[in-house]
């Protein structure tokens, strides 16, 4: 779960780590309100998606006036399709350098990852891999002084400012740490007369760790459909095409949306509705595709855990209660095939036995 | 010849009493898997299809002696699980659950390193030495012995290449799943490395997919390490970038973990990539002839 940058901040308080002093906002009205108590200010959209100041979503102000003309801008901007709710208003800071800083999780390392660097303020992607520090952090442990001095090493700090990193890392460590999250990026990290501020605050929260994190606020990017997909704990993803797709396992899934694709056609999903799986969830989740209006319905069940009789349970239950008007391409092989094509043949639905002749079926249907 | 685990290997079942644990006890006694006891704990005393059951994973050491288990629990409990299992001494932990904390995850990791323990998964069907002991859930009867080791992040698509396979006559040594989730314990190398030492492996199908590093990782191994000729299926062409596609893993960040990405380090390493799952074995056909 991605953490708007107010959130992010919020949290950095929380954990000592320091901020520019600011005001949360919805409307113009209220910005220029903010930008006369605050002064100098910056005036920064709240929306997830990245490359938001090249947008034109970050702006400054020198007084209420134009405080108020900036927020009603960007007020009407739209970032990748969604309009920011929200504005922050901070007081603008005196930054003598921009660094840049972060932790993530390091999927080979199986282990945090400190990532530092004396190139702040531009695209992480275009910092040259030499001038960006790694240090994994190995979780017995936890993050040492020494770790510290070491990134600082590299990066050629020391000094005051080596002193400023070794105060302003635990606490960043700590909060990742104990938010269980999956990515704390700092970018850029001020350096100021008065020490190191975070500028900016991009947080991600692992969502399978969530349950444990009550205090947290819950934020979510998904489309309408997404979320009732998750509410039925399905993995489902919109896509743009006419084709719409079910089976049971991610790289299957995957696998078949690949096929379609090349033999011509296009996916209107990605739906995994997981192993082992009862009749009533696969039900609905033959129901949400249905109602997303495809014009073919390819189904490509290999049963491990999933049980074919029981998809195929489902499906005729679904097309006695709601009608399936539109042409199927069904293929059903694994666990308990025989019992669930005998469901399936009783009701004169053909399957297919091969994924590759399924999928080529379902594309000349859509076509 | 097999890799990991032989007919040999005996194992727990932590959580077995539940209906994913009992119902694959009884699958995996039913390939040959020596299942010695089982755990769950306030359940000691029981039986699951023969299997004793104890109330701790000590407890059940007490009473037998074992090398490896496999996990069956809701996600909260694994971390706690896997930790008593390392603690007690077992040197093979296959963790089937999905939805494990990255940061439980990473502990158990960090811990199991310390043991000289390796960890299968999380969110993986586990393991499986073709014709004499399975660790996992896979469906039993697609795994017949031959000279093939397979190593693949998901689970249906690699029972949908493993059969197609078995379909054509050529069995498998070992077949390991490395789970779909961005912190796993075994990664392509670790497989690969004993792939290639092993005598009866004569060619290797790597299973990947979209996000992360793990293919380019292998393909720099391949290029600098391999003898045996390795054989890749890739999924997630077709996946738009930013959007997780049921596997936490698979997703592409900031532009990297592309298809296209490992395509190219895969080839450029001299592996032959398929472009669809059919045309997996007869690739392999044709390198084995």
């Amino acid at each position: 779960m991605k953490l708007y940058e107010y959130l992010g901040k919020e949290l950095f308080n929380r954990f000592d780590i320091p901020v520019p002093g600011s005001r949360l906002v919805e409307n113009a009205e209220q910005a220029g309100a903010a930008a006369a108590e605050l002064g100098d200010v910056v005036i920064k959209s709240q929306v997830l998606t990245g490359k938001r100041g090249k947008a034109g979503g970050i702006a400054f102000a020198s007084d209420p006036e134009e405080a108020r003309k900036e927020a009603s801008r960007i007020l009407n901007m739209s970032f990748s399709g969604y309009a920011a709710e929200k504005l922050l208003v901070e007081e603008k800071i005196a930054i003598e350098q921009e660094l840049y800083l972060a932790i993530t999780i390091d999927g080979t390392a199986q282990r945090p990852v400190v990532l530092a660097s004396l190139d702040g303020g531009m695209d992480v992607e275009d910092v040259p891999e030499e001038r960006m520090i790694r240090w994994p952090v190995d979780v017995g442990i936890g993050l040492q002084p020494y770790m510290i001095r070491e990134i600082c090493r590299q990066m050629g700090v020391s000094g005051s400012l080596q002193k400023e990193f070794l105060k302003f890392l635990p606490k960043l460590y700590r909060m990742f740490k104990e938010l269980d999250a999956e990515l704390a990026e700092i970018n850029p990290l001020a350096l100021t007369p008065q020490g190191l501020i975070a500028a900016d605050a991009k947080v991600t929260i692992d969502d399978d760790a969530l349950y444990r994190h009550p205090e947290l606020p819950r934020i979510s990017e998904k489309t309408d459909l997404e979320k009732k997909a998750e509410e039925l704990d399905l993995a489902y993803v919109e896509l743009e095409g006419d084709i719409a797709v079910m089976a049971n396992g991610a790289g299957i899934t995957m696998a078949t949306l690949d096929m379609v694709q090349h033999y011509g056609g296009e996916p209107a999903n990605f739906l995994d509705f997981g192993g082992g799986a009862d009749v009533e969830k696969t039900s609905k989740s033959l129901e949400l595709l249905l109602g997303t209006d495809p014009r073919v319905l390819l189904i490509n069940i290999f049963g491990g855990i999933t049980r074919c009789d029981v998809v195929a349970e489902a499906f005729v239950g679904v097309k006695k209660s709601k009608g399936i008007d539109l042409p199927v391409s069904f293929r059903l092989v694994g666990t308990n095939e025989e019992e669930g094509r005998a469901i399936l043949e009783k009701e004169g639905i053909k399957t297919f036995e091969s994924m590759d002749e399924a999928v080529r079926h379902a594309v000349e249907l859509s076509g | 010849m097999s890799v990991y685990i032989n007919e040999n290997t005996r194992v727990l079942v932590q959580g077995i009493t539940g209906r994913q644990g009992s119902f694959h006890t009884g699958q995996m006694l039913a390939y040959g898997t020596k299942l010695v006891g089982g755990v769950s704990p306030g359940k000691g005393g029981q039986e699951v299809e023969g299997v004793p059951v104890y109330n701790s994973t000590f407890e059940a050491l007490e009473n037998h002696e074992a090398e490896a288990s496999i996990l069956f629990m809701p996600a909260p409990f694994v971390k706690d699980a896997a930790m008593e299992a390392l603690d007690a001494g077992l040197k093979l932990l296959v963790l089937i659950p999905e939805s494990i904390p990255l940061h439980d995850a990473m502990e158990i990791m960090a811990y199991a390193k310390q043991k000289n323990a390796v960890i299968v998964g999380p969110n993986t069907f586990g393991l499986v030495s073709s014709g004499s002991s399975k660790i996992g859930i896979m469906p039993n009867r697609y795994f017949i012995p031959g000279p093939v080791g397979v190593v693949s992040r998901s689970g249906t698509l690699c029972y949908e290449i493993v059969g197609h396979l078995t379909d054509s006559g050529i069995g498998t040594t070992t077949v390991v799943g490395l789970g779909g989730d961005r912190v796993v314990g075994l990664h392509f190398i670790d497989v690969l490395k004993k792939f290639e030492d092993d005598g009866d492996t004569r060619a290797v199908i790597m299973v990947g997919e979209i996000g992360g590093s793990a293919e380019e990782e292998a393909a720099a191994h391949i290029a600098a390490n391999m003898s045996k000729p390795v054989i890749a299926y890739l999924a997630g062409k077709s996946a738009p970038p930013g959007k997780r596609m049921g596997h936490a893993g698979a997703i592409i960040e900031r532009g990297r973990g592309t298809f296209e990405s490992k395509v190219e380090a895969l080839t450029g390493a001299g592996v032959k990539v398929a472009d669809l799952p059919t045309q997996i074995s007869p690739l392999v056909q044709s390198v084995l002839d």
